[in-house]
């Protein structure tokens, strides 16, 4: 297969060598549309227009607006943690608190800010308008998708006004502890936020359903699958793995509930709680493992996917040069997406599950890493000789890039069973997982809203106070997150309210986590920075220009922008070339939009390579 | 099938080459050679296939424990079975009369099903005073509880099947509408009822062997 | 600007490298067989952080060297398919040398020695109780609805081989110095997990089965041990000491604890103490 490459190398891009030959009209012909323009629902009162809106652009702004809300929740949640660990003396936090803080903030990260926001919001702005689409394939389906989640935050938010406050069984709600007394919120607590999931997936459903159909059924002619931008494809993937793991998501939360609520033993095996003998028998609480992990580690995927392809395009656009290696980019989302159901019990290493199973899943986890570093070969690589404008999306991504690195080379010590049996449960994987999955992805965020907030405001976000944000939540986040596998070394467990005196982990240590207490505290100062920004900015910023980072990609050529309702005026655009035609040799200018007739940009030709 | 073959096959393309970029400027932008309700409906049954796996596989490894009690089945169940059978095939002849505008067959067809689906759906409420009157609660045993879990889910699978019932009955009664208009809908209902078929045939198998 | 965001990521990397070699936070010293998984660690650094360093510096140096000019073009190059294959290669290599040693060691790890001295850990909330089997070797079979204030381990009365179990009061454990010993982990309530950050082993603790896991203690001395396995509002308050002694002072401390045996009949004259109190 290579070989054949090789040759075909030296033609790339040749496809206006004979253009002097044909007429015009001739090569920019494009066969007519089978289907009939798509229907759409046109709103007619203030109602449908912004609160209950069919518009897939409105729904991905409620569904990022929400998340982040609520990611700020969390935010302040894990301020309170940090705070508490760095100065147990000032008696801030009850154990219970505590534990009740992590669960929620874990949960509120993981799965109401990064999952809604990557699938619900920059997929509902970001799918019909880079595939060339007038809207979602259901409108209704779709908004009915995003009031879902709304009342699943809501349930969940409610859980901190019930009697217990809620959960704090850790993100993973492993039982029995998830349901026995000895942990807060052990009652109602978990009740509501098992309610709260099985909403989120059922939204999220109905979402996912809209994504697929959109990117196979509804792009604009011309669009082949091979010539979407990589955020589509991680987007993309991203929603097809959520539909086949969130179903382990919602069987777990559905037996756990019975198991609560009815007194059925799906995972309770018989115990002696406090003293008091339990009426569970025989339940198996490593099922609940396997299952909710056969959805956790596709949801590390579900978030990473869509920012692996959303720093691809701003890299690509920023350096003023094509991705380096599209197609084993689009293999390797694929393939990392694939292996993703493979790899679930390294979670489970020390779970007690069958040591033997450790041969099989570290392999397999270890194999992960080699489409994921062959992603990380090629942003860099296209870096090489290009034209790299230091833009802020173009910083973030480049953070990503150091961050991702940094997050991924951890991986492999914990997915290697024997390293992962002294640094499991301990501040290693906390910092692995920050690292990889939290600050990774956030960053590609911020890139992603920095780049496309014009394209919704029509204005820009201000630059000094974007540097501002950039720099402090950057470097900060790195000195948050990387001396903090060092306290895993010392073998600081993971969870713990207070290390107290221990024999072996020195006052260093708590200095240590001083310094990270405070330097998240300053991070999370930078975020508010980062809101001023996008509030003013939106009335007061610059005015932006039409495709202001002169990018290719569709959604920036839309006939007005910001877009109005239906996206393309009076026809859907009609497509010519892939996303990445950025310095074509010969061309006039350094990008050359998809949907740019051959006829326009005659002369633009590679030079042999 | 050669269609998802031929996504693979496209992974493979070189979008920026002048013949691939030929080729590309035809294409009519659509993967699949289906509506966007079948691709929707396929979709959804890929997701519930995986939803009772993952319970089958639990089934089968709670099944292991020592304090397993497996619970007897109640006759009503067979009955049962026999309707969604009977409703299925229906299904399937009302699909046909539709493609051939037969409109009053149609008709009843589509009343027939619905009477047959809520009469599955009284079935299994009846089973499960049965089983309940006789002593058996999902707390009593852990394998009642499996039981009554995949009926549940089950039931709720056939309910939200008849709110696109449903709808297309009523399209259909509505001003003199045809067979034609609703063509669609009914195959792609007819589809789900089948669907649903296999899925109770599978756990119904599943509960009988073990 | 560029030269600026060269240096700054260049700080990053070079600070990550000297942070490494020059924090005061690194392990304890190992007091086990499991030196090995100090190994593979120190084996995985040196292979990921080499990846870093070139990575990140050529990050730096694109930076600086390609920053934007009006007057320059990039480079038009989709992709370079041999360039690709050499890296899948290289990294497939770096990745098997990762998995290889690190199979060996969990193979070890997974492998009990026959001659292992079993002991068995019980955890419930939110404490640590240890057993001892006895001059047999062998520790009698448990069951949790014997569970009671008499027989807090919930042995079974009619198995032999519990009644000369050793029931350790308090939660200290003493080890032999040198002799392979087993953990035979149980827990009668929710999930924890026994870990002696210097023994580097660990495993977690599952309700209604019994996990496992082996050492061979090769330092002396009084160490920590702490629930690795979230359980609850205590679980940081969780912790117990183990002790590595040698022989003489071993067999001093087993000679303390009571066995089981003994334990039934001092139960009984508790009672009848208690029964001829009331009687009065």
């Amino acid at each position: 297969m290579s070989d054949e490459h090789e040759h075909k190398l030296e033609a790339k891009s040749d496809y206006t060598a004979d253009a002097s030959s044909v007429g015009a009209s001739d090569i920019d012909a494009v066969p007519e549309a089978e289907l009939p323009d798509q229907d759409l629902y046109h709103s007619h009162s203030w109602w449908t227009t912004y609160v209950f809106s069919q518009d897939a652009k409105y729904i991905g702004i409620q569904y990022a607006l929400t998340a982040i809300g609520t990611g700020l929740l969390g935010l302040v949640l894990s301020w309170l943690m940090r705070i508490q660990l760095a100065f147990p003396g000032l008696g801030l936090l009850e154990p219970a608190a505590y534990y009740q803080f992590v669960t929620m903030h874990g949960m509120i990260m993981v799965i109401y800010l990064l999952t809604a926001l990557f699938l619900g919001g920059f997929g509902n702005l970001l799918i019909p308008l880079m595939c060339g689409s007038r809207d979602m394939a259901f409108p209704y389906v779709n908004m009915l998708s995003y009031w879902a989640f709304v009342v699943a935050v809501l349930v969940l938010l409610a859980s901190f006004f019930v009697p217990g406050g809620p959960t704090g069984a850790g993100w993973t709600l492993y039982p029995p502890q998830a349901i026995t007394a000895g942990t807060p919120g052990s009652n109602m607590g978990i009740i509501l936020m098992l309610i709260s999931l099985i909403l989120f997936v059922a939204g999220f459903t109905m979402g996912g359903l809209n994504y697929i159909i959109t990117v196979l059924q509804l792009r604009a002619r011309g669009m082949t699958l091979m010539r979407m931008p990589l955020t589509i494809w991680g987007i993309f993937t991203a929603t097809v793995l959520a539909l086949l793991a969130f179903p382990a998501l919602l069987v777990g939360c559905l037996m756990m509930t019975l198991d609560s609520m009815l007194g059925t033993s799906f995972f309770m095996p018989a115990m002696v709680s406090m003293g008091e003998k339990l009426s569970y028998d025989g339940g198996s609480p490593i099922l609940f493992q396997h299952l909710f992990w056969f959805f956790g580690h596709p949801e590390v995927y579900i978030v990473a996917l869509p920012a692996f392809g959303i720093v691809s395009d701003l890299l690509s656009v920023h350096a003023r040069k094509n991705i380096f290696g599209y197609r084993m980019m689009v293999w390797a989302i694929v393939g990392i997406g694939a292996l993703s159901f493979f790899v679930w019990a390294h979670h489970m290493y020390v779970s007690g599950m069958n040591p033997w199973f450790g041969f099989f899943f570290a392999t397999t986890t270890l194999i992960i890493a080699v489409p994921t570093a062959l992603k990380v070969y090629n942003w860099i690589i296209t870096l090489w000789r290009a034209n790299i404008q230091l833009t802020l999306p173009m910083l973030f991504s480049l953070a990503f890039i150091v961050t991702f690195l940094n997050g991924g080379l951890t991986g492999l010590f914990l997915g290697n069973v024997t390293v992962d049996v002294p640094l499991s449960d301990t501040y290693f994987v906390v910092a692995h997982f920050h690292m990889v999955m939290g600050i990774a992805p956030i960053l590609v965020v911020f890139g992603a809203i920095y780049h496309w907030y014009p394209l919704i405001t029509g204005r820009m976000l201000n630059e000094t106070l974007g540097k501002i944000h950039f720099w402090v939540t950057f470097v900060g986040s790195y000195a948050i997150y990387f001396p903090m596998h060092y306290q895993g070394f010392v073998g600081v467990p993971r969870r713990y309210f207070e290390i107290y005196e221990s024999p072996y982990i020195e006052t260093s240590t708590l200095v240590l986590n001083q310094f990270i207490t405070i330097a998240a505290l300053i991070v999370g100062a930078a975020q508010l920075v980062f809101l001023y920004n996008i509030i003013t900015s939106a009335r007061l910023g610059k005015k932006s220009e039409k495709n202001p980072w002169k990018a290719n990609s569709l959604e920036w050529h839309t006939p007005q922008m910001p877009p109005e309702h239906g996206n393309w005026g009076k026809e859907t655009p009609k497509v010519y070339r892939w996303a990445y035609d950025y310095s074509v040799p010969g061309a006039k200018e350094d990008y050359i939009p998809q949907n740019v007739p051959p006829s326009e940009v005659i002369g633009a030709k590679v030079e042999k390579t | 099938m050669s269609k998802s073959k031929g996504i693979i096959e496209s992974l493979f393309e070189k979008p920026w080459e002048k013949d691939q970029i030929e080729i590309d400027n035809k294409h009519q932008g659509r993967t699949l050679n289906l509506s966007k309700y079948k691709v929707g409906l396929r979709t959804i049954m890929v997701v519930s296939t995986v939803i009772f796996s993952l319970f089958i596989v639990a089934y089968s490894d709670r099944m292991l424990v020592h304090d397993w009690r497996t619970m007897p089945e109640p006759w009503l169940l067979w009955l049962n079975t026999g309707v969604i059978i009977l409703g299925s095939l229906i299904f399937h002849f009302t699909k046909l009369a539709s493609d051939k505008n037969k409109n009053d067959k149609t008709k009843n067809g589509l009343y027939l099903v619905g009477f047959l689906a809520y009469s599955f759906l009284i079935g299994q409420l009846l089973a499960w005073y049965q089983l309940m009157s006789s002593g058996y609660y999902a707390t009593t045993n852990v394998a009642n509880a499996f039981f009554y879990l995949f009926t549940t889910l089950h039931g709720l699978h056939l309910i939200g099947g008849l709110y696109f019932w449903g709808r297309t009955t009523s399209k259909f009664l509505s001003k003199n509408s045809k067979a034609e208009d609703v063509k669609h809908s009914i195959e792609l209902c007819a589809i789900y009822w089948h669907f649903l078929l296999v899925v109770w045939l599978v756990l119904f198998g599943l509960m009988l062997f073990t | 600007m560029p030269v600026t965001v060269a240096v700054a990521f260049l700080l990053i990397t070079v600070g990550s490298v000297v942070f490494h070699f020059w924090s005061p936070w690194w392990w304890t010293e190992v007091a086990s067989n499991w030196g090995g998984m100090d190994d593979t660690i120190i084996l995985t650094f040196w292979i990921t952080g080499f990846v870093f360093v070139v990575i990140c510096l050529f990050v730096s140096y694109c930076v600086w060297k390609f920053a934007y000019r009006k007057d320059r073009i990039a480079e038009y190059k989709p992709e370079d398919n041999k360039l690709e294959k050499r890296l899948t290669w290289i990294t497939t290599l770096g990745v098997a040398a990762l998995l290889a040693p690190g199979l060996v060691v969990w193979n070890n790890y997974v492998t009990v020695p026959e001659n292992a001295y079993k002991v068995e850990v019980f955890a419930y909330q939110w404490g640590w109780k240890y057993r001892l089997p006895g001059d047999d070797g062998v520790l009698g079979k448990t069951d949790i609805r014997y569970i009671s204030d008499e027989n807090p381990f919930g042995l079974i009365l009619e198995d032999p081989n519990g009644k000369d179990d050793r029931l350790v009061d308090g939660d200290e454990l003493h080890l032999l110095l040198d002799r392979s010993v087993k953990f035979e982990l149980r827990t009668i309530d929710v999930l924890h997990n026994f870990y002696v950050p210097q023994f580097r082993g660990k495993m977690d603790m599952v309700p209604g089965i019994i996990t496992y896991y082996w050492i061979t203690p090769t330092k002396t001395g009084d160490y920590e041990v702490l629930c690795a396995e979230y359980c609850g509002s205590g679980h940081y308050a969780m912790r117990g000491r183990v002790i590595v002694d040698k022989e003489q002072d071993y067999k001093k401390w087993e000679a303390k604890q009571i066995t089981f045996e003994k334990m039934l009949v001092q139960n009984k004259k508790n009672k009848n103490l208690q029964l001829a109190k009331s009687n009065k």
